[in-house]
């Protein structure tokens, strides 16, 4: 499906399938169409061209009252004149739920959430975690067949969202409601959902599991966006792209032709000793980053290339900041023809998405 | 009362500020009220009675407090409806509509009546299609209520705007994929969370309704038992010379504005419950 607003193109010829029961996470940078997306299953946009099928059923002609989707906004939209008891409510006294059987439903949905002391509270009394909590009750109470969800974690500091997301899943097994959540966080998306969508201004660059897409990136900005990646520019020699003492095979690229190559920094094996590897470095600097260290590495040529290696090897191998080291690289691949408006460089390139 | 000192504040010194609050206040507001209250209590009660309770009094008091209310309603549906429509739609010229909303605010109210006077009168550019109709608009009580609404519309408008600003629009989307019809979601939701807003407002144009002078005199007639309103009655004592009629109707006049103020700021406070 297409949507455009004006001369914009929010989602571009985007398809894809969610498996009943499946929880799937769209990533993204932001502004690049994730919740137009959202926003076009729920019936809150019109899709300029294409379908939406539900359960198999074409909803495209559906009003939003009647899609029977489950939708937290990213502001969680709660209703501030009404008690968590009454939001949680709204949708089944809407879809005129018989007055038992809604109270068993609201009442369940409380206890699972955590929300049993609270009934009685207005919005504006809630902490962020408790209205965010509030938000996807109120969403499940009428039984939707899908659930949507809007940059869920958006709002909580970083030390709740790792609670929710551990509570999310809990949830999805628990009502095993087919869901769809956006989010810019690649390592939620990586830990949440069993598949991933990757969309850039508004279009699909791949779909798979996490590993997939961590593993086998379709293109470049999957590559980047997904974990932290090293792209050089390199130029093709005797069908070879060489980084300093490492050439790396380019089939099908001429003598002279520029290519980018990427690489895991996990894939850089560094030794203390110069002559074990073919490729000598300085290290430039060391980053400290939990279990694992992150080096930087100069070549002779002023290249930079970016490591990782856990903390027990970096102490059993004796690194330190300044020492000069040899390295190789276990695996890499060939991104494509590097871009003439993009200058980067080998000497100017490095890490591309700096961790933490 | 708690005192401010430990913390920091942009305004120098707690003291000084509420000193400069009260003595301020007591300037403006309080010494102006207590004179108005020590000269009614000149009065015996039964002198007081028989000066508030005369006919005219009391059929312009009814005038006054009765068209207010009148006038302040018509404000809070159509004051909400011209808010809503400048907050949530952009169309052209939406800027001078706006404008002219606080055109009541500018308008020396004697100009207004006169104006609305003139538009109403048989051959006015109005009243030459209404009158016909059967719809006198000036030297009426019709007339009352008009010049009161147009005095008091700028503090309905201006009480909603920054409020509707702040209603997310996601509330009405939530409402409505959770399945509400927009009367619903209006009638639920949207009209719940505003209530106060529109209360506040109600109360800021019925409380200038009630004080409204300028404009009254030249659009009403002042007919005494049909159009003439308690605030006029109050200077016709005063040419009389008939100080105490006149300070016996103002404290009326003070004493049932303060207690209905009172009532709505009572309904205020249960309409804005969920904001406490």
């Amino acid at each position: 499906m297409t949507k455009r607003f004006g001369d914009t193109i929010a989602v571009n010829d985007l398809s894809f399938a969610v498996n009943e029961g499946e929880l799937v996470a769209l990533l993204g940078p932001s502004g690049g169409g994730k919740t137009t997306v959202l926003r076009l299953i729920a019936g809150l946009e019109t899709p300029t061209s294409g379908d939406i099928f539900i359960r198999g059923h074409r909803v495209n002609d559906l009003p939003v009252q009647k899609r029977n989707i489950g939708f937290v906004f990213q502001s969680y939209a709660l209703f501030k004149n009404m008690t968590v008891y009454r939001n949680i409510a709204f949708g089944l006294r809407v879809k005129k739920w018989k007055r038992r059987a809604a109270r068993e439903r609201v009442e369940e949905l409380m206890q699972l959430f955590g929300l049993e002391q609270l009934g009685h509270r207005y919005p504006h009394q809630l902490s962020g975690g408790q209205r965010q909590r509030v938000a996807i009750a109120r969403a499940l109470a009428p039984k939707p067949d899908v659930l949507l969800l809007d940059e869920p974690f958006g709002a909580v500091d970083a030390k709740i969202r790792q609670e929710l997301r551990e509570w999310l899943v809990r949830l999805h097994h628990q009502f095993n409601v087919t869901t769809l959540f956006v989010t810019h966080d690649q390592e939620e998306a990586m830990e949440v959902a069993s598949r991933i969508g990757i969309l850039n201004c508004g279009r699909l660059e791949q779909v798979g599991s996490p590993q997939e897409v961590y593993e086998q990136p379709a293109n470049e900005f999957v590559a980047r966006f997904i974990g932290v990646m090293n792209v050089i520019e390199l130029e093709v020699r005797n069908g070879m792209a060489c980084l300093d003492q490492i050439a790396f095979p380019a089939p099908g690229y001429k003598d002279g032709d520029k290519v980018r190559v990427g690489f895991r920094p996990y894939n850089v094996r560094v030794s203390p000793s110069t002559d074990e590897y073919r490729c000598q470095a300085v290290i430039r600097h060391t980053y400290f980053l939990g279990i694992m260290m992150r080096l930087d590495l100069e070549l002779p040529s002023g290249a930079r290339v970016c490591a990782r290696l856990t903390k027990e090897d970096y102490k059993r191998l004796g690194l330190a900041t300044g020492m000069r080291v040899s390295f190789q690289i276990a695996e890499h691949k060939i991104l494509g023809a590097a871009q003439n408006s993009n200058a980067h460089t080998a000497a100017g390139s490095g890490c591309t998405h700096g961790e933490r | 009362m708690r005192s401010a000192e430990r913390h920091f504040s942009a305004l120098p010194g707690f003291r000084f500020t509420l000193g400069y609050t009260m003595f301020y206040l007591g300037v403006i507001v309080v010494i102006p009220m207590a004179a108005l209250a020590l000269k009614a209590l000149e009065l015996s009660p039964g002198e007081f009675f028989r000066l508030v309770s005369t006919p005219r009094a009391i059929a312009a008091l009814q005038l006054t407090f009765g068209a207010s209310f009148v006038a302040a309603f018509v404000n809070a549906v159509f004051g909400t409806l011209l808010a809503w429509v400048l907050v949530r739609y952009e169309f052209p010229g939406r800027r001078w509509v706006d404008a002219l909303v606080d055109f009541p605010f500018a308008l020396p109210t004697a100009v207004a009546g006169l104006t609305l006077a003139s538009l109403f009168a048989e051959n006015g550019w109005l009243g030459r299609f209404l009158v016909p109709l059967g719809f006198h608009g000036a030297f009426t009580r019709a007339g009352v209520v008009i010049a009161l609404t147009f005095v008091g519309l700028p503090f309905m408008v201006r009480t909603l705007q920054p409020m509707l600003e702040n209603f997310e629009r996601d509330v009405e989307e939530a409402a409505a994929i959770l399945g509400a019809s927009r009367l619903r979601t209006f009638l639920t939701i949207i009209a719940p969370t505003l209530l106060p807003g529109v209360l506040t407002g109600f109360t800021l144009a019925f409380a200038r309704a009630v004080g409204e002078y300028g404009s009254i005199v030249f659009i009403s007639g002042n007919l005494p038992f049909r159009t003439e309103i308690a605030p006029f009655l109050v200077v016709i004592r005063l040419e009389e010379y008939d100080y105490n009629g006149a300070t016996a109707i103002a404290v009326v006049l003070l004493v049932v504005s303060f207690l209905i103020l009172a009532g709505i700021n009572k309904l205020q406070l249960w309409a804005n419950r969920f904001n406490r």
